[in-house]
C-alpha cells in the first residue's frame, strides 16, 4: 500500500491534489490483483449485498437464532413512517437500518463482514440513509466505500478489528470511524477533515468491552451497531462544522489498541464479563444453551 | 506486514453470524473439500475450544456441513444444510471434543470418507479470524496453509533429488513459487510439499511432476 499511516495517507493526498477515496483506488489497483474498473465492480457487487442486507429483515422482520432479536429495525421504520421518531429521518433511519443488518447477520442471512460480522450493520444504516436522504449516487457511495476502506486497513494493519484481540471498541470502533470518514468525504469535506472525523469517533468508544451475550452476536451488538452508526454521524457532523479534534488518528488508533491489549480476556469476546456477565444475561445463556450450573457462579462472580 | 486489501477489509460476503464462526467454519470445510477432491459420501466432523461451546448459536454446525457440500461462505443454502444433506444421501456427525486442548481455540477435525471407506482424508483447520482459515494438519502431518492461493501438495518419497525435480519442473513452466514448505511423515519415508503460487498451475504441469515415481500423490488447490 502507499500508505501505512494516517499522517502519509493525508500527505498522499495533498501532495496529489486527491481524495481518500483516489487514494484507495490506486493503492488497490497497485496490488496488482485487479485493475480499476474490476476494484470498482466488484465495489458496486458488494454494495448492493450490502443493500440487500439491510432491505430483506425489513420487509420480513425474522428471528434470531435463540430469540433474542426480532425485528427491531421494523419497529424503528415503523416509527419513522408514522412521524414519531425523535432523531430526524437520517439518523433514525441509519439506526434502523443499521439494526436490521444484525438481525439479517444472527437470522444467518447474507451481510457483508464491514469490517466484521457483528459491526456489519453500521456502514450500510449510514450509507442508505445518507443515499434516501441526501439523494446520493451509487457512484458517491462506492467514493464512501473506498475511503471506509482505506480507514479499515489502517485499523487492520496498525492495530485490529477483532472484539477477541481489543473489545468492542475495535469492532464497532472500527466500522464507526470508517464510516465517519465515509460521510465526510461524501459530504465534500477534505482528506484531514475525514481522518479527523474517523480520529474523534475512535475517542468517543475508546474502552468499549466486547461481551456478547451468550457468546452471540446479538445483543449487545445490535445496540451497538446503532450507536455505531450515529456516533459516525454525529462526528461527521462536528467536522464539517469546521472543529477538528486534536489528538490526530494515528495517536488514538494507537491509545485504543494498547487499551485493546490492557483489557482483561474477560472483556474480550470470551462472553464471561460484561452485559455477558450480568444475571440477565446469564439466563439467556442457559435459556439458548442448557444450563451450565458448576460454571454459573463463578461467571458471574468475575 | 500482510498483505491486506480493500475486500479483506469490507469482505467477505457471508451468512452470519459470525465471521470466524460462520464464515471460517464453511472455508475450513470447503477447502477440505477441495482437497479431497471428490463428494465425500460421510463426513465426521471433531469440534474443540470455543467451537465446542458455541458452534450451535453460532450455525457453524451448518456451515461445515455446507463447506463440504461445496458451497461459498455467502450461499444462503447454508441455512438448510441438514435437509440438503439428508437429500443428497450424505451422511454427518458432529463430536464435540471439550477435553482436548488445541493450540488455536477455533480448531475444527474433518475427516471425509468416500468409495464405502476406500477413501478416507482428515484435515484439521483453525478459523484464525475475519472468515480466514489455515489448514494445519493433513493426514498424520502438520502442515500450515490457507488454500486462498493456487496451492499444489505434493506426497513424495524422502530421498535426495525430489525436491529440485518438481522445483524444476515448476521453473521450466515459469510457474513463481511465493512459498514453499516441506513436511516428512514420522515414518521418514515419505514427505509433503506444500508450494503455493500467485499463478494458477496447470494440469499438464501436474502430469509431467507426476510422471515420476518418486511423486506418489498430488493434490491441487485453485
Ligand atoms: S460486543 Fe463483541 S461481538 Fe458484539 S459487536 Fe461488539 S465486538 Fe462484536
Amino acid at each position: 500500500m502507499a500508505f501505512s499511516s494516517g499522517e502519509e495517507l493525508i500527505r498522499l493526498c495533498e501532495a496529489e491534489g486527491i481524495s481518500i477515496s483516489e487514494a484507495m483506488l490506486r493503492a488497490e489497483v497497485e496490488r496488482g490483483k485487479q485493475n480499476r474498473e474490476e476494484v470498482l465492480d466488484f465495489a458496486r457487487k458488494t454494495l448492493e449485498v450490502m443493500r440487500k442486507s439491510y432491505q430483506e429483515p425489513l420487509e420480513k422482520p425474522v428471528k434470531s437464532i435463540g430469540g433474542i432479536m426480532n425485528g427491531e429495525g421494523h419497529k424503528l421504520a415503523q416509527r419513522l413512517k408514522n412521524g414519531e421518531n425523535l432523531c430526524g429521518p437520517l439518523v433514525t433511519k441509519a439506526i434502523a437500518y443499521s439494526m436490521s443488518v444484525m438481525e439479517q447477520n444472527s437470522a444467518m442471512g447474507c451481510v457483508v463482514a464491514a469490517p466484521t460480522a457483528g459491526s456489519s450493520g453500521v456502514m450500510p444504516g449510514v450509507f442508505f440513509a445518507m443515499q434516501e436522504e441526501r439523494g446520493l449516487s451509487d457512484d458517491e457511495l462506492i467514493k464512501g466505500f473506498l475511503c471506509a476502506g482505506a480507514v479499515g486497513y489502517l485499523y487492520m494493519r496498525n492495530a485490529s478489528v477483532a472484539g477477541a484481540e481489543a473489545g468492542c471498541q475495535a469492532e464497532i470502533g472500527a466500522a464507526s470511524a470508517m464510516t465517519a470518514a465515509a460521510v465526510v468525504e461524501m459530504c465534500g469535506g477534505t482528506p484531514a477533515q475525514a481522518l479527523s472525523a474517523s480520529a474523534i469517533s475512535i475517542s468517543n468508544l475508546l474502552g468499549l468491552v466486547c461481551d456478547p451475550i451468550a457468546g452471540l452476536v446479538q445483543y449487545p451488538c445490535q445496540m451497538r451497531n446503532a450507536m455505531g452508526a450515529s456516533n459516525a454521524l454525529t462526528c461527521a457532523e462536528i467536522v464539517l462544522s469546521g472543529t477538528m479534534g486534536i489528538v490526530p488518528f494515528d495517536e488514538m488508533l494507537d491509545t485504543m489498541y494498547k487499551i485493546g491489549k490492557d483489557m482483561p480476556s474477560s472483556l474480550r469476546e470470551t462472553a464471561l464479563g460484561g452485559c455477558a456477565a450480568t444475571p440477565t444475561g446469564c439466563k439467556w445463556r442457559n435459556k439458548i444453551f442448557g444450563s451450565k450450573e458448576s460454571k454459573d457462579g463463578k461467571e458471574s462472580k468475575e | 506486514m500482510p498483505d491486506i486489501g480493500l475486500f479483506d477489509v469490507i469482505g467477505p460476503w457471508m451468512v452470519g453470524p459470525s465471521s470466524s464462526h460462520t464464515a471460517g467454519a464453511c472455508r475450513m470445510a470447503s477447502t477440505a473439500l477441495k482437497i479431497f477432491g471428490k463428494e465425500p459420501e460421510e463426513v465426521k466432523f471433531t469440534l474443540y475450544g470455543s467451537f465446542a461451546e458455541t458452534y450451535r448459536g453460532h450455525g457453524s454446525d451448518k456451515a461445515l456441513l455446507g463447506g463440504v457440500m461445496g458451497f461459498d461462505t455467502f450461499d444462503i443454502r447454508i441455512r438448510d444444510s441438514f435437509e440438503l444433506a439428508e437429500k443428497r444421501g450424505l451422511k454427518y456427525r458432529f463430536i464435540e471434543d471439550h477435553e482436548t486442548k488445541t493450540a488455536h481455540p477455533n480448531t475444527v477435525r474433518i475427516e471425509l470418507i468416500a468409495d464405502g471407506g476406500e477413501s478416507r482424508l482428515v484435515t484439521t483447520a483453525v478459523s484464525i479470524g475475519g472468515g480466514k482459515i489455515k489448514i494445519i494438519r493433513l493426514d498424520e502431518v502438520d502442515v500450515n496453509f490457507t488454500g486462498e492461493f493456487p496451492t499444489l501438495i505434493l506426497k513424495h518419497c524422502n530421498v535426495p533429488g525430489v525436491i529440485s525435480y518438481f522445483t524444476g519442473i515448476l521453473s521450466d513452466y515459469s510457474v513463481n513459487i511465493s512459498s514453499m514448505r516441506c513436511y516428512a511423515e514420522p515414518d521418514g519415508k515419505t514427505s509433503y510439499s506444500i508450494i503455493e503460487s500467485e499463478q494458477p498451475i496447470g494440469s499438464e504441469i501436474i502430469k509431467d511432476i507426476r510422471s515420476n515415481k518418486l511423486i506418489l500423490n498430488s493434490i491441487l488447490i485453485q
